[in-house]
C-alpha cells in the first residue's frame, strides 16, 4: 500500500483490479471482504428498492479514486513512463462482470412478478438514467487519470479526456447525456402522459441553456485555474522524473565507485559508464537517435567502452538511418573498435564518422603501438575477415592504415546506395 | 608550444563548481600560475580585468548569463586576456556560442592535466585549441545549408581547413595534421585560426541577416 504507517487508512478506489468504478473494491479492501461477496450486496441492495444505486453513486463521487500521488516519485515517475505493468481487466472479471448484471435482471424481473418490486415503468427508466450517469461519470474518472498522465498535451485535452482518442470522450458525454434524456422520455411515456414529452423537450433545453448561460464564465475560470495547476503539475513531475533519475543512476554509481575505491580500472569504467548516461539523458534532444549511424556508433562504442575498459570517443557529423550497408558499416567499425582496444595498449580510441550527400565514413584510429600491415600476425585475421570482408560485401571498403609505434586507422567508407562500390572516388577524394 | 618561456602563464579558472576548481588547480600543479578562481559571471569579470591573465579557462554554464556574458563584458572593457572554454555540455550551441562570442578554443572537462597544460600554452601563444568534438561541432555547424549566405567565400570553410578540421575530428594532433596534409604546424594553427574567423564572421553575418528580415536595420 502506498500509505506510509503513521497515517489511517483512508478510503480510496484502488485504479487497478477494478470492474466499474473501483467502488466495491475499494470498499472490500477497506472492510477486508471479499470482493465478490460486496458486489453481491450491492446488487441486492440496487434491486430491492434501488438504495444500492443511490449508495453505489455517492462513493463513486466522494471516495476519491487512488492517485498516482500517493507513490513514491520513482514509481510515479515509472507509472507516467508507462514502465510499470498495469493490470488489465481479465476474462474472468468480465464474466463476472456479466454473472453480476444477469443476476440482478433477473431478481427485478422476479420482484416485479410477484408484486413487490417497482413496477417496470419506474425501473426501466431508473436503469437507463444509471447507465447514462454511469457514462458520464467514467468521463469524469477518465479525466482525472489523464490528469496524471497528460506530460505536455494542451489545456482542454486535460479537461476533456485521454488526450490520445478525443471521440472517446465525446462518444460518452453524448451518449450518456442521450441515455438521461431517453431515461426521462421513457418514464413520461410509461407513465401514460406521452403528451407532455414536447413541453419536457422544450424544458431541457431552456434549463440547458440558462445553465449555460449562468454557468459558463465560472467553468471557463475553472478551466483557466486547472490550466495552471497542471502547469504546476507538470513541473512537479519534470522534478519526480530528475530526482528518480538520479537516484536510479547517479547515486548508485557513486555507491558502486565508493565501495570499489581501491580498484582504479573499475571506478575509471563506472565513471565512463555514468558519464555517457547522464550525457546522454542531459544533452541528447528528444528525438532520440536509435536507429540512426550516430545512435549505433554510441552504443557501439559503449559496449567496447564497458568490455573492454579503455574510453572510445565518438564524434559524428551529420547523421542517417541506418540501413543494410549503414548497419555492416557499424559492425566493422565495432570489430575495429574492440581491436584497437585489446591489442593497440592504447588510452583511448577516437571514432569520427561523417554523412556527406552521397557518402558515409568512419574512422577508427588509436594511437597504440600499431603494426606493419605487410607482415599481418594470424591475430589480426578478424581484421582482415570481419572488417575488410564484410565492408566489401556490402560495396564499401575499408583501409587500414598502420605503422609500429603510429597507432592504427581504419578508414571505413560505404556510398549511399550501400550497393554500388564508391571505394574509387573515396580513395580519390583522401588523397 | 611558447618560446622555453621563463615566466609562466597566468590563468583564472572560472567555474561555478568549487570542487572542479580545486580539481583543476590540482591537476594544473606548477605547470602554470593559477593566480584567481572565479564563480559567477560578475566575480569572473572583475577577477579578468582586475589580474588581467595570460588565460581564462571559461566553464560554458555559469550563473549569470553563462561563459558567453563573460566574454562580451570583459571584452567591452578592455581585457586582452584570452578565453580557453573547458565544458562538459555536449550541446553544440553552447559550445559553439562561446567560440563564437571570443573563445580561442574548447576542451572537454575529461582532458588530462598535461593536455590541459598544453592547450593552455598554445592559446597563450595566440593558437587555437579545439578538442575533435569542437572539430565535429564545427563540422557540423558548415555543413547544414541553412547558414545565411551573405558572402559565400566568408560564410564557407575552404577544402583545406575542412581537411584540417576532419583530421583533427578524427583524433589527429597538430603535428599529425600537418605531417598528414604536408605542411607546416605552423600552417595548420593557421587554418585552424582562420576557422575560428570564419566561425565568428558567420556568425555576424546571421546577426546581420536577422535583424535585416525583421526590418531592423
Amino acid at each position: 500500500m502506498p500509505l506510509t504507517p503513521g497515517d489511517p487508512p483512508h478510503l480510496v478506489r484502488p485504479t487497478d483490479g477494478r470492474l466499474l468504478s473501483g467502488v466495491a473494491a475499494g470498499l472490500a479492501e477497506h472492510l477486508h471482504l471479499p470482493v465478490l461477496k460486496v458486489r453481491i450486496a450491492f446488487v441486492l441492495l440496487c434491486v430491492l428498492g434501488g438504495f444500492g444505486l443511490a449508495l453505489y453513486g455517492a462513493l463513486w463521487i466522494f471516495v476519491p479514486a487512488q492517485g498516482l500521488d500517493d507513490e513514491p516519485a520513482g514509481l510515479a515517475s515509472a507509472n507516467r513512463g508507462g514502465r510499470r505493468p498495469r493490470r488489465a481487466v481479465r476474462p474472468d472479471d468480465l464474466g463476472q462482470l456479466v454473472a453480476l448484471g444477469a443476476l440482478a435482471v433477473g431478481l427485478l424481473l422476479l420482484l416485479n412478478r410477484t408484486g413487490w418490486g417497482l413496477p417496470l415503468t419506474v425501473t426501466v427508466p431508473v436503469l437507463i438514467a444509471g447507465a447514462g450517469l454511469a457514462l458520464l461519470w467514467t468521463q469524469a474518472d477518465a479525466s482525472e487519470r489523464a490528469w496524471f498522465n497528460s506530460g505536455s498535451g494542451g489545456g482542454l485535452s486535460a479537461v476533456s479526456g485521454t488526450g490520445e482518442r478525443p471521440w472517446v470522450t465525446v462518444v460518452r458525454v453524448v451518449g450518456g447525456l442521450l441515455l438521461v434524456v431517453v431515461a426521462v422520455l421513457t418514464f413520461l411515456v410509461g407513465s401514460g402522459r406521452p403528451s407532455e414529452i414536447g413541453s419536457t423537450i422544450l424544458l431541457f433545453v431552456v434549463v440547458a441553456l440558462g445553465l449555460g448561460l449562468v454557468a459558463g464564465p465560472l467553468v471557463w475560470r475553472l478551466l483557466r485555474q486547472l490550466e495552471d495547476e497542471r502547469r504546476e503539475r507538470v513541473l512537479q513531475q519534470q522534478q519526480a522524473d530528475v530526482a528518480a533519475h538520479l537516484h536510479d543512476s547517479v547515486l548508485q554509481t557513486l555507491a558502486l565507485i565508493q565501495r570499489k575505491a581501491d580498484d582504479p580500472r573499475a571506478v575509471m569504467t563506472l565513471a565512463r559508464a555514468q558519464e555517457r548516461d547522464l550525457r546522454g539523458w542531459l544533452f541528447e534532444n528528444a528525438a532520440n537517435n536509435e536507429g540512426t549511424l550516430r545512435g549505433a556508433l554510441d552504443e557501439a562504442a559503449a559496449e567496447v567502452e564497458q568490455a573492454h575498459g579503455v574510453p572510445v570517443e565518438v564524434v559524428v557529423v551529420g547523421d542517417r538511418p541506418l540501413d543494410d550497408g549503414l548497419h555492416a558499416m557499424v559492425r566493422a567499425a565495432r570489430e575495429a573498435m574492440v581491436n584497437a582496444a585489446r591489442h593497440s595498449g592504447a588510452a583511448s580510441v577516437d571514432v569520427y564518422g561523417e554523412c556527406a550527400d552521397d557518402l558515409v565514413e568512419v574512422f577508427v584510429r588509436d594511437r597504440g603501438r600499431g603494426f606493419d600491415p605487410d607482415d599481418v600476425p594470424e591475430d589480426r585475421m578478424g581484421l582482415r575477415g570481419s572488417v575488410t570482408g564484410r565492408m566489401e560485401r556490402h560495396g564499401g571498403t575499408a583501409r587500414i592504415r598502420s605503422a609500429p609505434g603510429e597507432g592504427t586507422e581504419v578508414a571505413l567508407t560505404i556510398g549511399k546506395g550501400a550497393d554500388r562500390p564508391v571505394g574509387d572516388k573515396a580513395a580519390e577524394e583522401e588523397q | 608550444m611558447s618560446e622555453d618561456s621563463p615566466r609562466r602563464v597566468r590563468v583564472v579558472v572560472v567555474d561555478d563548481h568549487a570542487m572542479f576548481r580545486s580539481g583543476v588547480r590540482a591537476e594544473l600543479g606548477d605547470a602554470v600560475d593559477v593566480v584567481a578562481e572565479a564563480e559567477d559571471v560578475a566575480s569572473a569579470v572583475a577577477a579578468v580585468l582586475r589580474e588581467t591573465p595570460d588565460v581564462v579557462l571559461l566553464d560554458v554554464h555559469l550563473p549569470g548569463g553563462g561563459g558567453v556574458e563573460v566574454l562580451t563584458q570583459a571584452a567591452a572593457q578592455g581585457s586582452q586576456s584570452r578565453f580557453l572554454a573547458l565544458s562538459v555540455s555536449d550541446a553544440a550551441q553552447d559550445v559553439i556560442g562561446v567560440i563564437r562570442a571570443g573563445a580561442r578554443g574548447y576542451v572537454t572537462k575529461t582532458i588530462t592535466g598535461a593536455e590541459l597544460v598544453q592547450a593552455i600554452e598554445r592559446v597563450s601563444d595566440g593558437d587555437a585549441v579545439f578538442s575533435p568534438r569542437l572539430a565535429g561541432f564545427v563540422l557540423d555547424a558548415f555543413a547544414t545549408g541553412e547558414a545565411p549566405s551573405v558572402d559565400p567565400e566568408l560564410d564557407r570553410l575552404s577544402a583545406r581547413e575542412r581537411e584540417v578540421m576532419r583530421l583533427i575530428a578524427r583524433g589527429y594532433a597538430y603535428k599529425e595534421v600537418a605531417k598528414e596534409l604536408f605542411i607546416s604546424v605552423k600552417t595548420v594553427e593557421t587554418h585552424v585560426s582562420a576557422v575560428l574567423r570564419k566561425l565568428q564572421l558567420s556568425s555576424r553575418h546571421e546577426l546581420t541577416k536577422w535583424a535585416a528580415d525583421r526590418r531592423l536595420l
